[in-house]
Parts: structure tokens; sequence; C-alpha cells
């Protein structure tokens, strides 16, 4: 582990030429393929131990914006022009490393797991290709010791999403879906792209270190400027409002990769983002409200959009954007620690309800809720691991999730009352679609066709070990927030109390949804367009569709229409015009008279002799 | 100078006799009459320099030309009995296939 700290950037290159290699050779060796993969994984997990381990607790940071001292660093040029130079290069502190951790466990698990899932897939080779090169792009971003390096590694992961989002590509709604993705995260990425110009602008430099010495001395205007920028291309790949839209699409993916990329590591790149540039939006408080009204309308809308979802996936998507919301919200008020704290649980509880999910997909051989039900005698371990998600995800002691959500709930109640008060209720909400969900899914009687089944060892493994930190990673706040540099705050107990007896409530709630046969229905008579709205999303993609995807296709067609075939094709086609008229008259020239060429050379001949003797005078 | 513009009289007309006869066998006498024209001009700019203890005789250089000549004219009529024979075409504007 000591000379992978020489040379870390061997965790983000080796999973990539793996995947390269897999990607060339390895329908030759379909066995091997998973335990390929899984070696990028591996070493990003070590990487992870060996700098925690070789970071000294308490030992201050040398510079902003690390958190700890740095296990390792290091940079080399990657290209210059002629003052200008770029260096990629990267730096471990414990923000980095625990992310690493979070990245390689969550990573190995989905894989283990996808040995199972997808054993009868036949494009199983490029599946675990891609998986191994979003291994090495994400660590790519993680160790960034620049703007630059965390901008490619950004991108690669955006580029993986789009693959695996798209990995059913005769599914027409799956290649949508990746285009979706793609086009609306890159909407967010443009956002970062200026931020990022806008601090290259005012302090030459796009490592992390130099533009946070240089903050001091930039405009507040400017400062503002990039933190928002910044922060739209966080709101962007970590599907908050406006820009979510991609998420409850993107579970047309395989379901290990929802839980791989979209529940724990790259729509968290968002927060990783702003924990690690804190300093930056520590001196930009609007930007600070920006984060914290797109998380309270993120976490408590996407919450309310879960109830009606029919979708299991989709029920985890909203659940996922309104976690995020919390994280969020958290960066919003300030209390980056807690984010990042509740990133690392969210991930650890996210994952594993994803892959309780597609282990219950896989045994049930459906994705809607209403065609299952009482899977806990079919799936008994499933089952058991599902509840511990659930609970964990709804905040009940003494599973992680109470502990940063509660966290994060004290210190948003502390700063800004009501957007605590938004939180409870969606607090209380979680508890609601948690509960119909899961009485929906493995309680009542078995309503789908054929005969559910329990999944295979491979799938069940990943599952139980992911539940062990799904439901004790609590209890390592207080160390990780000191390994932070963050000051661990004892949990109010009457805030706590709140949360918890909310919760609780909501399951209740959420439970008693669902009794009997039709209750959808009959709910959907009762609440009627509340309850279609909130199973759309509440329209906000037709607001999107009305407002930029309508107007820009039209936009698009104009220009189609008008530049594209008369300016653009008519030069091109122009050119080819004139090059037949000239040659059609230049060709009578070639008449293939021998005595008319004899006279052409003779004028020839006599030009030149005139003009030499003119020329010549 | 007369023998220049004897000379220059008869590259002219064979150049004429090229360009505009369309029989080849006229046209390649035309030839010969520009090929006359440039030995007149050697031979006459040749006897008016003087050119001392040169081992060159320009006279000698002419009737090189000439053979030379002669062995060329040879071979167009043999190449155009060849074309006759081949295409029953004696005249220019049946051969024209070289053309863009």
């Amino acid at each position: 582990m000591a000379a992978l700290l020489m040379a870390p950037w061997l965790a983000v290159v080796v999973p990539l030429v793996l995947a390269i290699a897999i990607g060339l050779v390895g329908r030759y060796a379909k066995p091997i393929v998973p335990l390929v993969a899984m070696i990028g994984p591996l070493l990003v997990v070590a990487l992870g131990i060996g700098a925690l381990a070789a970071i000294p607790i308490g030992a201050s940071a040398a510079a902003e914006p690390w958190t700890s001292q740095l296990a390792s660093s290091g940079s080399t040029v990657w290209f210059g022009v002629g003052a200008l130079t770029i260096s990629v290069g990267w730096a471990i502190d414990t923000l980095a490393a625990l992310m690493l951790l979070v990245v390689g466990v969550v990573a190995l698990m989905v894989i283990i797991f996808s040995i199972g899932y997808m054993s009868e897939d036949p494009g199983k080779v490029r599946y675990f290709a891609l998986l191994s090169a979003f291994t090495g792009a994400m660590t790519l971003l993680v160790i960034g010791d620049s703007f630059t390096t965390l901008f490619v590694g950004w991108e690669l992961v955006g580029a993986c999403s789009y693959l695996l989002i798209g990995f059913w590509y005769q599914k027409p709604s799956a290649m949508a879906a990746a285009v979706k993705a793609f086009l609306t995260t890159r909407v967010g990425d443009v956002g970062l792209l200026f931020g990022l110009a806008v601090l290259w602008a005012s302090t030459g430099s796009l490592g992390y270190v130099a533009v946070m010495h240089g903050l001091g001395s930039m405009a507040p205007g400017a400062i503002t400027a990039a933190a928002v920028l910044l922060a739209i291309g966080a709101i962007g790949k970590s599907a908050q409002f406006p820009l979510h839209i991609w998420l409850p699409d993107a579970m047309e993916g395989p379901t290990p990769v929802s839980a791989l990329i979209h529940a724990a590591t790259m729509v968290a790149a968002g927060v990783f983002l702003i924990a690690r540039t804190w300093p930056l939006f520590e001196a930009a408080p609007a930007a600070r409200t920006v984060l914290l009204i797109a998380g309270l309308i993120s976490a408590l809308g996407a919450a309310l959009a879960a109830i009606p979802q029919r979708d299991i996936k989709k029920v985890l998507a909203y659940s996922t954007i309104s976690q995020l919301g919390f994280m969020f919200a958290a960066l919003g008020v300030g209390a980056w620690g807690f984010a990042f704290f509740h990133l690392i649980t969210h991930a650890a509880f996210k994952a594993l309800l994803f892959l309780t999910s597609g282990s219950v997909i896989h045994g049930s051989g459906t994705q809607d809720m209403r065609e299952m039900g009482g899977l806990r005698k079919a799936m008994p371990v499933t089952f058991v691991v599902w509840v511990v998600g659930v609970l964990s995800l709804v905040g009940l002691w003494p599973l992680a999730g109470f502990f940063s959500k509660d966290a994060i709930l004290d210190a948003v109640w502390i700063a800004v009352p009501i957007a605590g008060v938004l939180l409870f209720a969606t607090a209380f909400v979680t508890g609601v679609y948690s509960g119909r969900a899961t009485r929906l899914t493995f309680f009542g009687s078995w309503r789908g066709s054929g005969h559910a089944h329990e999944s295979p060892l491979t799938m069940l493994v990943p599952l139980v070990l992911l539940a062990i930190p799904a439901a004790l990673l609590g209890f390592s706040g207080n160390w990780i927030m000191t390994r932070l540099g963050e000051h661990p705050e004892p949990l109010s107990l009457s805030i706590s109390g709140v949360a918890v007896g909310l919760g609780l409530v909501g399951l209740l709630v959420g439970w008693s949804l669902e009794r009997g046969e039709n209750a959808d229905e009959i709910l959907q008579v009762r609440l009627g367009r509340a309850w279609t709205a909130g199973s759309a999303g509440f329209g906000w993609d037709t607001v999107v569709t009305r407002v930029v995807v309508v107007p820009v296709t039209v936009a698009a067609r104009v220009l189609w229409a008008v530049v594209d075939r008369y300016v653009i094709d008519g030069t091109v086609e122009g050119t080819a015009t004139v090059a037949r008229w000239a040659g059609g008259v230049v060709s009578r020239l070639q008449n293939g008279d021998a005595q008319w060429y004899g006279a052409l050379i003779v004028a020839g001949v006599a030009l030149m002799l005139a003009a030499s003797i003119w020329l010549g005078r | 100078m007369s023998m220049i513009l004897v000379a220059c009289s008869l590259f002219g007309i064979g150049l004429l006799g090229v360009l505009v006869r369309r029989d080849i066998i006229a046209l390649l006498a035309s030839v010969e009459v520009m090929l006359g024209g440039a030995l007149v001009l050697l031979v006459g700019l040749g006897a008016s320099v003087k050119h001392v203890g040169s081992p060159v005789s320009v006279e000698g250089i002419a009737l090189i030309v000439i053979v030379v000549a002669a062995a060329e004219a040879a071979v167009g009529l043999a190449l155009l009995v060849a074309v006759a024979r081949r295409r029953g075409a004696t005249r220019v504007e049946d051969l024209s296939e070289v053309k863009g």
C-alpha cells in the first residue's frame, strides 16, 4: 500500500487500461472478465486505506483546501502553449481518501453482484469493461489536485454513465434516456466550465491550492460568479432541481449500474466538488443560497414524487434525488462535513437498496411493484437487507442514516429554521414512500406471474456485505469529522426524537396507503391529479420539454431548413457547380486534334517570347 | 542577313504547313521544311562566325543532323504506314482519340 502511495495514478491508469484490454480481448476469456474488472476497485480500496493510514490524525493541513496532511501528492506538466502550462497531478487528503473508499467498496460490491445479475446478458464483457473504466475515471476525479484533473474525470464519468444508461441500446427508451442524461448533465457541465474560466481569469491557475490562495485578491463578484457556476455544475451532476430530470430516466440502465453510478458515486460528485472547493463557497454566500434552495426543492419534491411511483427503481431514483437534496441543503448552510458524512452513509445504504432492488427484479422478473408482493417468503435474505437499507434511509437509530441525516437536520434547523421544517417534512415523506414500497414489494400476496426465487449467492454476498456499513457506519461519524478537521457535534436529542418520530409515522402512513387490493386505484381516485402529477414527477419533465426542448428543436429545424440547406449546402454544392462549369469550358480545349494542340503550343511559345522580351527590356 | 530571312521563311512556311495541312504525309513534309529552315540558320551563322582553332565543323554538324532527320523521317513514315494499314486513315482529323 505504501508503494501504491508513491504512484496513486496507477489506480487511475490500471482500471482504464484493463477496460480497454477487456474490451479488446475479453470475449475470449469470459469467465475471468469480472475478476479482471475487480482489480481496479481493489486498487482504489487499497489506495484509500493506505492513504488514511498514512495521514497522521490531528495534523493540520499545509494549505487550503486540503482537509488534512496529504498522504501523497505530485504533478506533471500535461501540455504547455507558450507561457501557459497545464499540469495534471494528484493530492490525496482525508476527503479524497474517504471518497476513494466509498468508490472502491461500492464498485467492488457492484461488480461481484453483477457476476450473478448479468450472467445471462450477451453484452456482459462490454459491461464489465465500462465498470472498470468508470472506476478509473471516478478515481481521477477524486484524487486530482486541480480543477483541470477534476474536469477530465468529471467528463469521463459522464461518458461512462451515458454508455451504461444506454447499455441495452436496442431499446429506444434506453437510448433516449442515455441522451437525456448526457445532455442534461452537459447543461451543468457548461456552468462548471464557465466557472473554471472565471477562476482561471481571476487567479491565473486552476490548481486547487493556487485558486484558494488567490481568493483573497479576487473581486467579490468574481468569487460569487465562479461559485454559482460551480454550483450549477454540481446541481447538474448530482441531479438536483431544476436539472434532476435525467436521473429517473437513467434507471433504464442495468440496476447494479444505478447502484454504482446513479446512487453512490457519480451523482455524489457534485457534493464532493463543493466539499473539495469549500473555501470558495465559504466566501460566496449567494452560491450557498443557491445550493440550499436547490437542495430543499429537490429533497421535498423528489420525496413526494417517490410516493406514487410503480417502478421500484424509480422510487429509489427519486429517493436518491431527495437524499442528495439533504446534502445540498447541508452544504447550503455551511455544514459540508455533515454533507460528506451523509454522502458516505447514503452511498452505503442506497447502493444496498439499489442492489436489493436488482435482486428483487432478478427474482420476480419485473420492476413494477404492483406485480410483486409477498416476496419476504420467497426471498428472505433480500428482504432482511432491504429492511436494513430502508430503515437506514428513513433514519432510525442505530442505523447509519440516522446519524448523518440528523446531523444535517440539526445544522439546517439551527441555521435556517424554515429550511429545517422542510427537511423534517422530507424525513416524514421519506418514511411514507419507504413504507409503501416495502409493503408493496415484500408483504401481501404474490401478484406477479411465474415463480419468484431467491437470488444466487454471488448476489446475496455483496448485499450482506453492504448491509453492514449501511447499518453501522453511523458510529464512525465523530471519527470522520475529526479526521476531516471539522468539529463533531453531539446530536440534539429533541431533533433526533422528532426526526425519528416523523420517520416512523411516515412509515406507518406509507404502510397503510397500500391496504388491500387496488389500493393504488383508490388512491388515484381520491387524490386525483395530485397522485397523477406526483407519479409524473410533478410535470417538470413536461415543463422542460415545452420551455427548452421544443424551442431548441424548432430552432434547430429552422436552422437546418435555412442555414444548413441554403447557406452551407449551397456553398458546398455551389463549389461543385462552378468546378464542373469551369471544367466544361476548359475541356473544350482538349479536342483531340493534334494540330490544334500544336497551334496552342506555338501560341504559348510566342506568348512566352513576347513576355520575356517585354519583361527583359 | 538575307540568309536569316531565308531560314525564318522556311521555318515559318513549315510551321504553317504543320498547323494547317490535314494530310499526315504533307504534315511530315512540312516538319522537314521546318528542319531545313533550322539547318540553313545553322550553316549560315556558322559560316559568318569566325571560330579560330575550333575542332568542330558546322557543316559536319549539319550533315549529322540531316542524317538523323532522314532516319527520323523514315521512322515517321513507317509509323504512318502502320497507322494507315491499321486504321485506313492518313488524315489528322481521323486520329483524334487523345482528348479530354
